[in-house]
């Protein structure tokens, strides 16, 4: 009882100091973004703000297209998201579920996409798209990524985890492939789609190497390089460079608040026996 | 049976607008296969994976063959194949200062951030997976860190970076040491990089083993418990042997990741202070994108590929081996 309950102290103390550790940068962050510019640039630093000054953000909005950058992100997001999901569950259906010659291969052949990273495809692709006119549009940011081995990978290890019997009985009934794809694989396996919809928004929200290349103009331009933008253009007004952080953090931070539960031991799921 | 088989097949045939017989590929039994069943399932697993096979091809493997033609090739800056130098882009790369040291940096890199995150996202997944009050808070805080961008993460540590106005140059202060400067000392530069990297990678990393952990049976526990294990020993002989697989897993998605840096370094260093920061994926970045040397940064793409290939391959033989599956 006595060795549990040390235990036990021993394990908060050990979690306070790692979630300060995490949290500290986003405290910084956060009371920056609520001071005004004098507190901000003040020497020494403060770790707080002496009032909530919302008027940063309006400040940041009114000289930042940043609304614009969010809308740009969420629709790429959003786009690569729905198409990666229904790419993978087709793909993953065919893996789990169907038979045809030369399966093995072009599952190894899935599979060595995991082995190529992505950098080393950006000089050729960054030629492809160029050539194709998709520089600075939707097309361009969003197309490329509409399939990730990973997707199918997950998805098929949903699939083959579902009941056999359910699946038997459905054949039994008169469903074809298509109808129990539809109607019993993909509902059924939800638990995955929510996943693998988290993770890849997650990603393609934060994407960094791939906007950076294609979008020139502030209209095509997605979140995360606008924000990388901020920091150039006003180097001191680190009140308002951080009320533009906030804004940017908040969509990702909710879709980890709503999503969080889906992602612990659903991506484990994908990680083995792929 | 064979009629309700019969209906399954007509439901596919609306899409194909052909009749034809049964398909019971599902109950396992060929022997009633007919020609077109034979068929069609394979032409309906081709609908299927045509989609994804088609982006990889586009978007993967002819890159891949294109990067070999154009590391065989000068270009010019619009991109276009100017003349065949053979292996010169390769030897040149070789021959320069600036790509042996960008492989000594990535190296580092790679040292300094993978075995940290990894320690650290285990430390901290392990924690969590003790069932005390409030553990859900430590939960969504530990896992905070995979919403953030790498551009949003390298401008929050940019301020906290900052050589006099910096919270960790004033921190140091308080506890009466001098300051230090993050980012344009040239021995710290690629320190302060990954601790921030470090701080970036625990929340996939952590979500990633804790659902291993959880994955864990709690009879498993409650034996050792009995059994008079206290944590840190279960921790050892129990935890450590059974989330093997997906620290495995976890292990080579970090290499992978730490060769593939780029946001960080482009935003906090741009691969300086005198190229102590100047990883692969940056120095591939400048030669392509900024210099327009297609050809030798197609080259850089190519023999990252190989080490990124090399160094799985390696970990494969190597780490499977002790990985514990059940």
């Amino acid at each position: 009882m006595n060795k549990h309950s040390v235990s036990r102290i021993f394990a908060y103390i050990l979690s306070v100091i790692a979630a300060l550790f995490i949290l500290f940068p986003f405290w910084i962050t956060l009371s920056n973004a609520f001071m005004t510019e004098a507190e901000s640039a003040a020497y020494p630093p403060k770790f707080l703000p002496t009032g909530l000054h919302w008027d940063n953000f309006s400040g940041v909005l009114s000289s930042i297209p940043i609304l614009t950058f969010i809308w740009n992100s969420f629709v790429v997001s959003s786009v690569i998201t729905i198409g990666c999901l229904i790419t993978s569950c087709m793909a993953a259906y065919a893996f789990a579920f169907l038979r045809f010659p030369g399966k093995k291969i072009i599952f190894a052949l899935f599979l060595s996409t995991m082995m190529i990273p992505w950098e080393v495809a950006v000089i050729p692709n960054y030629l492809t798209v160029r050539s194709w006119g998709w520089l600075d549009s939707y097309a361009g940011l969003t197309i490329p990524f509409l399939a990730t081995a990973f997707g199918v990978f997950l998805m098929r290890q949903f699939f083959l985890q579902l009941p056999k019997e359910l699946m038997e009985a459905a054949r039994i009934d008169g469903c074809g492939h298509l109808r129990i794809f539809l109607r019993l694989a993909v509902p059924l396996s939800m638990p995955g789609l929510a996943t693998l919809g988290v993770y890849s928004f997650l990603n393609h929200w934060n994407m960094y190497l791939w906007p950076l290349l294609v979008t020139s103009s502030e209209k095509m331009r997605t979140v995360q390089i606008g924000v990388s933008m901020l920091q150039f253009s006003e180097m001191t007004a680190w009140n308002l460079v951080m009320a533009g952080l906030v804004l940017v953090l908040l969509p990702s931070l909710i879709m980890l608040a709503l999503g969080l539960g889906r992602l612990v031991g659903g991506l484990t799921a994908g990680a083995l026996k792929g | 049976m064979e009629n309700m088989d019969k209906s399954a097949s007509v439901s596919l045939d609306k899409k194909r607008g052909r009749p034809s017989s049964i398909t019971n590929r599902l109950s396992g039994d060929p022997s009633r296969s007919t020609f077109f069943s034979r068929l069609r399932e394979p032409a309906l697993a081709a609908v299927f994976i045509a989609p994804a096979l088609l982006l990889f091809g586009i978007f993967l493997f002819y890159p891949l063959i294109q990067s070999v033609y154009l590391s065989l090739h000068s270009t010019n800056p619009r991109g276009q194949v100017a003349n065949f130098v053979g292996l010169a882009n390769f030897r040149n790369l070789f021959a320069s200062p600036g790509f042996p040291n960008s492989l000594i940096v990535t190296l580092k890199f790679i040292l300094f951030t993978v075995p940290a995150s990894l320690a650290l996202a285990l430390a901290f997944a392990a924690i969590c997976r003790s069932k005390i009050r409030g553990m859900r808070v430590f939960r969504f805080i530990f896992a905070l860190p995979i919403a953030v961008s790498v551009s949003t993460g390298s401008i929050m540590w940019m301020v906290l970076f900052h050589p006099t106005l910096g919270s960790l140059n004033v921190l140091l202060g308080k506890i009466g040491f001098a300051p230090i400067q993050w980012l344009t000392d040239p021995n710290m530069a690629l320190l302060s990089i990954s601790l921030m990297t470090v701080w970036m990678n625990i929340g996939f990393l952590f979500i990633l083993l804790l659902g291993g952990m959880q994955g864990i049976p709690e009879d498993i526990y409650e034996s050792a418990k009995i059994d008079g294990s206290g944590p840190l020993r279960t921790f050892w002989r129990l935890t450590l042997p059974l989330v093997s697989p997906t620290l495995f897993f976890a292990s080579v998605t970090s290499v992978i990741g730490a060769f593939q840096a780029f946001g960080q370094i482009n935003i906090l260093t741009k691969g300086g202070p005198v190229n102590s920061t100047d990883v692969l994926v940056f120095s591939l970045y400048e030669d392509a994108f900024v210099n327009f040397r297609f050809g030798v940064g197609s080259a850089q793409a190519l023999v990252l590929f190989a080490i990124v290939l090399l160094i799985t391959v390696l970990q494969f033989v190597f780490a499977e081996r002790k990985v514990h599956y059940q």
